[in-house]
Order: structure tokens, then sequence, then C-alpha cells
């Protein structure tokens, strides 16, 4: 028989190389320009003041986001509480137990139904659900619109997880007379607990850097966020805000809003990446 | 099989079928299992070995399509019966398997994870329990001095005897053991058959193997599998040198498996 000639294969692998090379480098490219950009305009914004005291009026020098800071901890720390559990343990249902199963399989249909609905729209859902009745905005709902954001992400992750973790350790475990719920909190969450830990910490870096479903909800506020029952002070909408005013300084308070969240993800994710990595030793 | 008969078998299967969804794996299974011997089962692969043993501690229940039915009696009460209590048929059927699963926690949680299950040790029994079992599974010298190191961190045949070891701390009667030396050098392996050898004073084993000499070697009786059935046992003195079967001899002699 005939050989095929090499070189049209070359030709397809040179060309098929060049190819994903460029693209990686321009999404590179973009993601280094954002970075240095964001960090260039941010940088002269993150004083002390910034991280220590309230907004002033525009045009009155100093002032910060002390407040905003406060209450995207609260309501990030009160959105994980709320849908990382209810995650966490949906995605141990669908490993563990829905495998296979009709409900299972509808369980997981809308997992990632969820995951796919714009956060936007997540944001009107909780409003209608909780601001109309209650009458005003609050940091509560707020924190509920992103717990629903990260129920499907961390239920998405945990079950990839937990089915990566080989049959032969759930037989293993079972063979020694283990009941089921043990089986899984006991050896199969610990097996994989790295992944798990990641999924989770990579749900509150995406959750961080939302804005729509809190506009919506948590609103804004320039006090302290003393209680959550009302319209809560926090930076995505801060930065909406700020950005969009006419005046610079405002402006300028919005960038330095803009890296620290950034900086913050950052954090989150490549300490997310160094478990995977101790995960794996 | 008239050697065995004297004593009350361990475990008495009868008519026993099993089945992957629609596909039968075994057919009218018949055996008795003789108390504090070792039985091999051999025969080629796909035969069936693995699936028979796992009925013994109804693990293949972890599976929602596979299914057995018939009679399995342990100590003259029937496994299969649905009042059964699982919990307790497994700590009494302890398994090893092919590959080892050493739990992703210390050697020293390792053994104490199944001895808390089943039982409410002080913590001096539980030191003493973990020590005499590793003595028991012949780990304890080489593991003494790092009872906190991961299970995952020792080597192949040390993990194996990690898992042995945790299946005789919760005081089994029967210990299945499904090709234990398959994924194990061979100087690990001989210490496994060793260590069988010791334990079978205390324990029935039964161990599924594709190496003929190992089942000459350890055990007192063989079974031969062929399609699902179950096609001789006896001695394994009788079986490797005067098999009764014609397929028995062909296997043995490799003349097909
Ligand atoms: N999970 C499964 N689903 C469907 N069929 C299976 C499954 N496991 C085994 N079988 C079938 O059941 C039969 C017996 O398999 P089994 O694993 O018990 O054989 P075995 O004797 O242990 O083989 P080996 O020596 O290769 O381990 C085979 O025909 C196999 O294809
Ligand atoms: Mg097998």
């Amino acid at each position: 028989m005939r050989r095929r000639p090499a070189t049209g294969r070359k030709i397809t692998d040179g060309a098929v190389r060049a190819l994903s090379l460029v693209a990686s480098a321009v999404g590179i490219f973009f993601l280094g320009w954002i970075l240095l950009e964001v960090a260039r305009r941010g940088a002269g914004a993150l004083g002390p003041a910034f991280f220590l005291d309230l907004p002033s009026p525009p045009g009155v020098a100093g002032g910060g986001l002390a407040g905003a800071i406060l209450g995207t901890l609260a309501i990030t720390a009160l959105a994980t509480l709320i849908g990382v559990p209810l995650g966490v343990l949906t995605g141990a249902y669908l490993s563990e137990l829905g495998q296979g199963t009709r409900f299972g399989a509808s369980v997981r249909f809308c997992v990632n139904t969820l995951m796919g609905v714009p956060s936007i729209l997540i944001g009107l859902y909780v409003y209608t659900l909780l601001v109309l009745p209650a009458g005003h905005f609050s940091g509560w709902a707020g924190a509920v619109a992103l717990a629903i954001i990260m129920l499907p992400l961390t239920a998405r992750t945990t079950e990839d997880m937990l089915v990566l973790v080989p049959d032969s350790l759930r037989e293993s475990a079972l063979a020694l007379g283990a009941p089921r719920w043990r089986v899984t909190l006991d050896v199969i969450f610990r097996a994989a607990r790295g992944g798990v830990v990641t999924g989770v910490l990579l749900a509150v870096a995406r959750v961080s850097g939302e804005t729509a479903p809190l506009l919506f909800t948590a609103l804004n506020s320039p006090y302290w966020p003393t209680t959550l029952s009302g319209p809560t002070g926090n930076l995505t909408v801060t930065i909406f805000n700020y950005a969009m005013s006419p005046y610079r300084d405002w402006q300028q308070t919005a960038w330095g809003a803009c890296l620290l969240i950034m900086a913050s993800v950052l954090g989150v994710t490549i300490l997310a990446r160094a478990l995977i990595r101790e995960k794996r030793r | 099989m008239t050697e065995a008969a004297p004593e009350r078998p361990k475990l008495s299967v009868r008519g026993l079928d099993f089945y992957y969804g629609e596909h039968q794996a075994l057919f009218d299974n018949t055996i008795d299992i003789a108390p504090a011997k070792v039985t091999a089962v051999i025969g080629p692969s796909g035969c069936g070995k693995s699936t028979h043993i796992r009925v013994f501690n109804r693990i293949f229940e972890l599976y929602r399509d596979q299914r057995a039915t018939g009679q399995v009696l342990l100590d003259g009460q029937d496994i299969l019966a649905p009042a059964f209590d699982l919990i307790e048929l497994r700590r009494r059927v302890g398994m090893i398997f092919q590959k080892p699963t050493p739990f992703p926690m210390s050697v020293f949680e390792n053994l104490a994870y199944g001895i808390r299950l089943h039982y409410r040790p002080t913590r001096s029994e539980l030191h003493g329990r973990v020590e005499a079992a590793l003595k028991a599974a012949a780990l304890w010298d080489e593991v003494k001095d790092q009872m906190q190191r991961p299970g995952t961190a020792l080597s192949g045949g040390q993990q194996q005897r990690l898992c042995i070891a945790r299946a005789i701390a919760v005081e089994p009667d029967v210990l299945l053991m499904d090709e234990p030396t398959s994924a194990i050098d061979p100087v690990a392996t001989a210490r496994i058959e060793d260590l069988v050898v010791s334990l079978k004073e205390r324990y029935t084993i039964v161990i599924v193997t594709h190496n003929m000499q190992q089942a000459a070697r350890i055990s007192d009786f063989t079974a031969f599998f062929y399609q699902g059935r179950i096609i001789e046992l006896g001695t394994t003195e009788q079986v490797f040198t005067a098999p009764r079967e014609r397929r028995t001899e062909d296997y043995i002699t490799g003349r097909f498996g």
C-alpha cells in the first residue's frame, strides 16, 4: 500500500500549534493588561484612610471604603455559610447516592442550569422574594443571592471531586462495617478534601466580584455595616456608583476598590492552587 | 470432599445465582467452606470468582443493579435474608482487595477506624488492639515507629498488610481475599502468603488467585470455577494431583485460561 506523505500532516500540526499559541497569548495579554492597568490606577488610592475611614463627600480630601470592605466581608461570609453547606451536601448526594437514579439526574440537571443563570436574574429573584416583601434592601438579601450563586458551583466541584475517589476505597470502608454516611464523611471526603476546599475557595472568589445580584438586594450604603437588615455597603456596587460618578477622586477610589478585589481574588485563587498541589503530593 | 465433613462448614452456599442487571454471572453455586482453613478459588478470568466471594459480605449491594438469589449460610444463618444485620455481617466477614486500599489517614487511624466502628474501647484497649492486629499481620516491627505517618506512605506490600491488619482488628471469623498479591512484588507476596498460612488457625480464609503455585502452597481446599459454575471442590492436593473433572485438569495444566 502507498504510504501517506508526511508533509501534509506536518503542515497541519504546525498550523494548529501556531493557532493555539496565538490564542493563549491573546488571553494572557489581556489579562496582563487588565492587571497592570488596575494596579497602576488603583495603587494611589490605597492609603490607610482607604481601609479605615468612611467615604467623604466628593471634593473633600480623605475618606475611604472601610464600611464597604466590612460589608463585602460580612455578606460574602454569610453567603458562604449558607451556600457552601448546601452545595457540598448536594454534591455529596449526587456523587454518593444519586448516581444512576432519576432524581439524581434531575438534581444534576438543575444544578447545571442554575450555574448558567445570569447573576442579575438571581438578583431580581431575591429582590422579589425578600426585598419587596420586606419593603427595603438588606445585606441578608445580598447574602442569599450570593449563596444561590455559590450553591451550584460548590455542588458541581464537590461531585466532581468525590466521583474521582475510586470505588475500591468505598468498598473497603463498607467492607469494614462502616455505614454509608460514615464512609462518605470519614473516608471519601477525607480523600477528596483538597479538591473540595479548592472548589469552595473558587466559589468564594467568584462571588466576591459579583455586582448585579447585590444591586437589587444589598444595594449600597456609605455607613458602617452595623446591621445587615438594611442597605449594606459593599465594594462592587461602590465601584459601580463611584466609577459612574463625575468626580475624579471617587473614580480614583473605584480603581482602588477594583485593585483590592482583584488582589483578594488572586490571593484566594493562589491559595486554592496551593491546596491542589498539596493534595497531589 | 470427605475431608471437610466432620466439622460444620463456616459458610454454606446453596443454589446461589447472581445477576449484573440482566446478565447472569453465577449459576446455581453450591459449596461448603470449611472453618479455620484456607480455601482457594481458581478459574479463568471472568468465570465469576470475584462475583462469588463478593456475595459473602454483600458488598455487591453498593451497586444498584446487582442481585443475588439463593442461600448463603454463615454459621447456619442466611446472610442474604434482609433481616441479617449488614454491619455485623461485615464485621464478621472481612475483605482484602486486589489493590491495597489504605484510608487517607495515619497508620494508627487506619486500624482504629474499624475498631471504633464496632467497639467502644478505652485508650489503652484501643492501643492494645491496634498493636495486636499489626503484629498478627506481621507489620508491627516495620511501622511501630511511624504510627502517625499516612497509611498511603507505606510500600505496596506494607499497605496490603495494613489492610489485612485493619480487617483483623475488628475480630472477624472469615477473611475474603480477592487476588491480594497480584499488585505486589514477589518478596512481599511471599510474606503475605506466610501470613495467610499463619492466620488460618483463627480465621476461615477464602482466597481468589490466578497463581496455581500460590493456591497449591497455601490452601487446604480448592474450588475451580468455570463460566459461573463451580466445577469442582476438593482438597488442594486432590484437585491438583487427581482432578475429577476434565476441565479442571485442563485449566491446572495450563491448556486454557
Ligand atoms: N460490574 C459488572 N457489571 C456487569 N458485568 C460484570 C461486572 N463485573 C463482572 N461482570 C461479569 O461477570 C462475570 C464474572 O466476573 P468476575 O469479576 O466475577 O470474574 P473473575 O473470575 O473475578 O475474573 P478475574 O479473574 O478477571 O478477576 C464476567 O462475565 C464479567 O464480565
Ligand atoms: Mg476477579
